[in-house]
């Protein structure tokens, strides 16, 4: 009995898990992919990392830390980059790794339990809490509303910086508004891919969504169920199989991109005959 | 012609870099004013200026507010600024030109969607209104761009540059459409070569540090050393071309 009703929560976490994974990673994923930010996101991701080291260390919820670290370095590089101070690839590249190294030096050294590396680097299902999948929730809400109520003022910011800064004259604080919560959604998304894999969560199901379609939004609905069965397919594999749950998703959306591209080309090549 | 805004002794500079000095110029209705000079003699400054992204140092602009305010100016900036491969539709580049007068929480409404379909067809984009950028040839580009400088009704419209990204196939139609817009609205026009727009201008102003007006169309080497404005003239063999005449 006792199984049957870890397993009904373990289905119903999974089930609200890839639902919420996939409104997020498609709305800011399509952005980020959108405007070419996938390095800048990864090194977000990795920066964060020293916010888990250091939230275990001081004796904190890691995910906080993360959420921290990441915002941080999100708007520092996006400053440093509307100052134009820096070279934003090679700035980006040393956050990258500054991140991970704090993380593991605070990690190592937190006396006592040391939590597993693994399940931070490549996700896993065991650590995602309620409070996990409550969070992730929360951040769709935000999501939804924050890009619906101002969608064409992101969209043509992102599109063209220099002529919406013509016209208004808050295109660097929606710059910062939006990369926050784009650091924000690929933090809370690390419990269920990990830091090496969650830009994979970003990135992928946009990138099969403009295969259907060049629309800005549409890309965005596209993306959602991409991600969808992406994700709640490698969730349910990973726990058949008893893989790492990240590298299941990643691996299946992989592997959904690959068949729609060849069911695309076919078509094309069909249609033609 | 009513005055649409004036530049009196204006100065504009980068930290202790002087790009404009002592500007007074000014802009009446239907002008068609070409804005020449050589790269970093303060163009683009200017217009900047006009578009309210640089403050003057020192002097003062002022609109003809009952004509021309902030809401009413159309801008084609240099082609470098948006990202061709943006997933963004024609439709949706042409109605961003509306976001002037809208807040940024914005619905465009069925009026203006209209409206994009009338410029869509004014600008010769039939049948391209949900085709992304890169789908277009740089002419057609350079039109879609042009109506979401137009879509708003401008009483001025300032264009930088923008024989660098057009095709000379479509040049002369570039500029027959300027000449049909230039009807219901003063036109400045920034650009290098002279050449090119002295035949479509009716009047320059060349701009090196400081700013000449010349009333006429014509435009003589003499006219450039004078000014100070050290560009060459281009022209071109077995193509339609403007030879100007000499000047006594």
């Amino acid at each position: 009995m006792e199984t049957n009703i870890f397993q009904y929560d373990f289905v119903i976490k999974g089930l609200l898990g890839a639902i919420f994974a996939s409104i997020t990673a498609g709305l800011a994923g399509t952005y980020v992919v959108s405007k070419r930010m996938v390095f800048l996101s990864g090194g977000i991701t990795h920066a964060s990392f020293g916010g888990i080291g250091i939230g275990y260390f001081i004796g904190i919820n890691p995910v906080i830390g993360a959420a921290v670290f990441g915002i941080l370095s999100a708007l520092g590089v996006e400053y440093l980059s509307v100052k134009q101070k820096i070279r934003e690839d090679s700035a980006i590249g040393i956050l990258w790794a500054f991140g991970m190294a704090i993380g593991i030096i605070f990690i190592y050294l937190t006396p006592g339990y040391t939590p597993n590396l693994m399940s931070y680097l490549f996700g896993s299902i065991l650590t995602v809490t309620n409070a996990d999948i409550i969070a992730l929730g929360a951040m769709s809400v935000v999501l939804i509303f924050y890009f619906g109520i101002f969608y064409r003022t992101i969209l043509y910011i992102s599109f063209d910086e220099v002529f919406a800064k013509t016209y208004s004259s808050y295109v660097d604080i929606f710059k910062y508004i939006t990369t926050s919560l784009i650091a924000l959604t690929i933090v809370l998304n690390i419990r269920m891919a990990g830091v090496v894999l969650v830009i994979s969560l970003l990135t992928i199901p946009p990138n099969i969504a403009m295969l259907f379609t060049k629309v800005y939004f549409k890309i965005v609905l596209w993306s959602i169920l991409a991600g969808f069965i992406g994700t709640s397919t490698g969730y349910a594999i990973s726990y058949f199989a008893g893989i790492p749950v990240g590298a299941t998703i990643i691996f299946t959306l992989v592997i959904i991109w690959v068949i729609v591209k060849c069911i695309i080309y076919l078509v094309k090549k069909f249609s033609k005959h | 012609m009513a005055l649409l805004f004036e530049m009196k002794s204006l100065s504009a500079s980068y930290g202790s870099h002087i790009v404009l000095q002592d500007i007074d110029f000014k802009v009446s209705e239907n002008d068609f004013i070409g804005v020449i000079g050589p790269n970093g003699g303060g163009k683009t400054t200017l217009l900047k200026i006009i578009l309210g992204l640089i403050s003057p140092v020192k002097g003062k602009l002022l609109f003809n507010h009952e004509l021309l305010n902030g809401k009413s100016i159309g801008y084609l900036p240099q082609m470098s600024t948006g990202d061709i491969n943006y997933p963004v539709t024609v439709t949706d580049i042409i109605l961003s030109g509306l976001m002037i007068r809208k807040g940024v929480i914005s619905r465009m409404s069925s009026s203006d969607k209209k409206k994009a379909e009338q410029v869509i067809i004014e600008l010769g984009l039939v049948g391209m209104a949900k085709s992304t950028l890169n789908e277009l040839s740089g002419g057609q580009m350079q039109r879609v761009f042009l109506g979401r400088a137009i879509i708003g009704d401008p009483k001025l419209l300032l264009l930088d540059e923008p024989a660098n990204f057009v095709d000379t196939t479509f040049e002369n139609d570039f500029y027959e459409k300027l000449r049909v817009l230039n009807t219901r609205m003063a036109i400045l026009m920034v650009s290098h070569d002279v050449g090119t727009i002295s035949s479509h201008i009716k009047s320059f102003a060349c701009v090196n540090r400081f700013l000449h007006y010349h009333p006429s169309h014509e435009i003589t080497n003499e006219d450039l050393l004078a000014y100070g404005c050290p560009i060459q003239l281009v022209t071109h063999g077995d193509v339609p071309h403007t030879v100007l005449k000499h000047h006594k």
